[in-house]
């Protein structure tokens, strides 16, 4: 039999596997390089930037919680300029495609620092980060707003000559409000979900224990949440989506893949695995082998048709 | 570093009360690895714990190519770690981080531990005691029963001079190690002093240092996520090495081991 095909495609962007990496888990590629050969991947989704650098909120930034952990690490980043100088160089080597993540306090921050980053050489997408839940400002006001949401997305799409890819939060009451509002607006692919909103005490200094109060929850323990966010927003409106929320194995990818998902992310799985991305491809490549699929395609949203 | 996902697991010792040995054959991870490094262990396949846990490498044997990390029990991830037996396999990352500097022949050393911080310590003097130098100890502990390898390091220590102080008098003398330690900076010319232990004695160590101009290196702690710089959970409040501008900086990648006087202790533990 002949091999499965893994391409898809989103927003214009050819892909060689359905796998990406979750911003913000696999920092700007480099730190995976002893484990993973960055060309076996669909995309590398890189840490959200901003404008301008930031420094990020106090620590304690992680703690673990039931098949999860919470982080509220606020953004921490080198800013587009040091990203361009000093980490997409290292990207360009690579034939995967790389989705820049972007955040913001102001519609004018992300406008700017997509317009640096549409002019660079290397940069295939943009994801907008309109759902960080660990900033007072540069995230969450536009993803549960969608008159604000709706206004970034506008913004940026007039700004950059790239597919727009916006991330959405399960910190609203109607993700396929938010989703239908997006599209509306111009986005050409939506990314779900973002961490929800989370907290941990620690009983014997009774205190929270992160240094942010709040942080937002990934890993396994929030994965029914995301499959049940795909299987809504494909309902809801015609755009490919890469789902993401907990993903540890083929199976759960391919989990996100029949809810509706073209593509998925793999986020906080890496800390576990540092090969889980790769693992991932190879586990899906042989589901598709194992029951006679030809084209990855055909499993996207199979499960609608029940 | 490297990706070890299946070491097997030779020896589990519980040294103390709630304090144990864990110790596996890894000849590779014994040829690469430096005094102060880490290694970040997946301790059960599936998602309990979720996270890896970082833990200094404590002990190296480079003939039987045998390493032992030194954990006390805190919460879940070294509970399920300490149920561990022998022939049981690890996965593990490492090693990882920047480890101490070493100092130059014929420097004067200076090692100060408090509890379970003589977890890297160890190895570093084991390192120190192969070139030949021969540092002072300080070992500092709640209880004589924390105390449970000043024999070890009495015998590896040679014919340096290892000095013990316990909270309770139970052994040695009755007082923080960080004592130990100004007495030891007013009366010897110390060019080193290598440190590792809670937050409250690495400050006094700090403020020890920046008194006598000494200069010193301190391994730290934080809770961490990926342990290869990524996630950007670990990070510790640093001053460049003008003692300028402030700015995090990870304790997996560019730490754990940092200068003393790098750290901005106001923000620290």
């Amino acid at each position: 039999m002949r091999k499965p095909s893994l391409t898809v495609e989103i927003a214009g962007l050819k892909l060689k596997n359905p796998v990406l990496t979750a911003s913000g888990t696999f920092g700007f590629g480099a730190e995976y390089t002893p484990f993973v050969d960055l060309n076996r991947l669909g995309a590398v989704v890189v840490k959200s930037l901003t404008l301008k650098p930031r420094e990020g909120n106090s620590p304690p930034r992680i703690v673990e919680t039931p098949a999860g952990i919470l982080n509220s690490i606020g953004l921490q980043n080198p800013g587009v300029e040091r990203f361009l100088g000093e980490h997409l160089p290292y990207l360009r080597q690579f034939s995967t495609p790389v989705i820049v993540s972007i955040a913001g306090n102001t519609i004018e921050e992300y406008v700017a620092a997509a317009e640096k980053l549409a002019g660079a050489n290397g940069v295939s997408a943009l994801e907008l980060n309109i759902s960080c839940p660990n900033v007072k400002q540069g995230g969450l006001q536009f993803g549960v707003d969608p008159l604000g949401a709706a206004e970034v997305t506008r913004a940026v799409k007039r700004a950059a000559d790239l597919p727009v890819i916006v991330k959405l939060s399960p910190n609203v009451t109607s993700i396929t409000g938010m989703a239908k509002t997006v599209a509306e607006a111009g986005a050409d692919a939506l990314s779900l979900i973002n961490t929800l909103s989370g907290m941990a005490i620690d009983i014997y200094r009774r205190r929270p224990v992160l240094g942010n109060i709040t942080g937002g929850l990934s890993g396994p323990a929030i994965r029914p949440v995301a499959v049940r966010a795909v299987w809504e927003v494909y309902r809801a409106v015609k755009l490919p989506l890469i789902g993401m929320g907990g993903i540890a194995c083929a199976a759960d990818a391919i989990e996100f893949i029949m809810a509706g998902a073209r593509a998925v992310a793999v986020g906080t799985a890496n800390f576990l695995n540092p090969r889980a991305t790769i693992e991932i491809v190879k586990g899906i490549e042989r589901y598709l082998e194992e029951n006679g699929i030809g084209d990855i395609n055909e499993l996207v949203g199979a499960a609608h048709s029940f | 570093m490297r990706y070890f996902p299946a070491v097997e697991i030779s020896r589990q010792e519980k040294l103390a009360a709630d304090c144990y040995r864990i110790s596996f054959i890894s000849p590779e991870i014994a040829g690469l690895a430096r005094p102060g490094q880490f290694l970040h262990v997946r301790i059960n396949p599936g998602l309990e714990p979720l996270l890896r846990r970082p833990f200094s490498v404590h002990a190296v044997n480079q003939r039987t190519g045998e390493i032992a990390l030194l954990y006390r029990v805190v919460g879940r991830g070294t509970r399920l770690l300490a149920q561990k037996k022998k022939g049981d396999l690890l996965d593990l990352i490492g090693p990882l981080g920047r480890g101490f500097t070493l100092p130059a022949a014929g420097q004067n050393v200076a090692l100060v531990a408090g509890g379970i911080g003589i977890a890297p310590l160890y190895f570093l003097l084991q390192t120190l005691a192969g070139a030949g130098n021969s540092p002072d100890v300080l070992l500092g502990a709640r209880t004589a029963g924390e105390l449970f390898l000043a024999s070890e390091v009495r015998e590896l220590a040679g014919k340096a001079a290892v000095l013990a102080a316990t909270d309770d008098g139970s052994y040695g003398h009755r007082a923080p190690v960080t004592e130990l330690l100004a007495k030891l900076l007013a009366e010897k010319k110390v060019e080193i002093v290598y440190a590792c232990g809670p937050a409250a004695m690495l400050k006094v160590v700090a403020s020890l240092l920046e008194q006598y101009g000494v200069d010193g290196e301190i391994s730290l702690e934080e809770r961490m996520g990926c342990g290869v710089g990524a996630c950007l959970s670990c990070v510790c409040k640093m001053r460049d090495k003008k003692g300028q501008d402030v700015s995090y900086r990870r304790v997996c990648l560019e730490g754990p081991v940092f200068k003393a006087r790098e750290v901005v202790w106001q923000d620290f533990g």
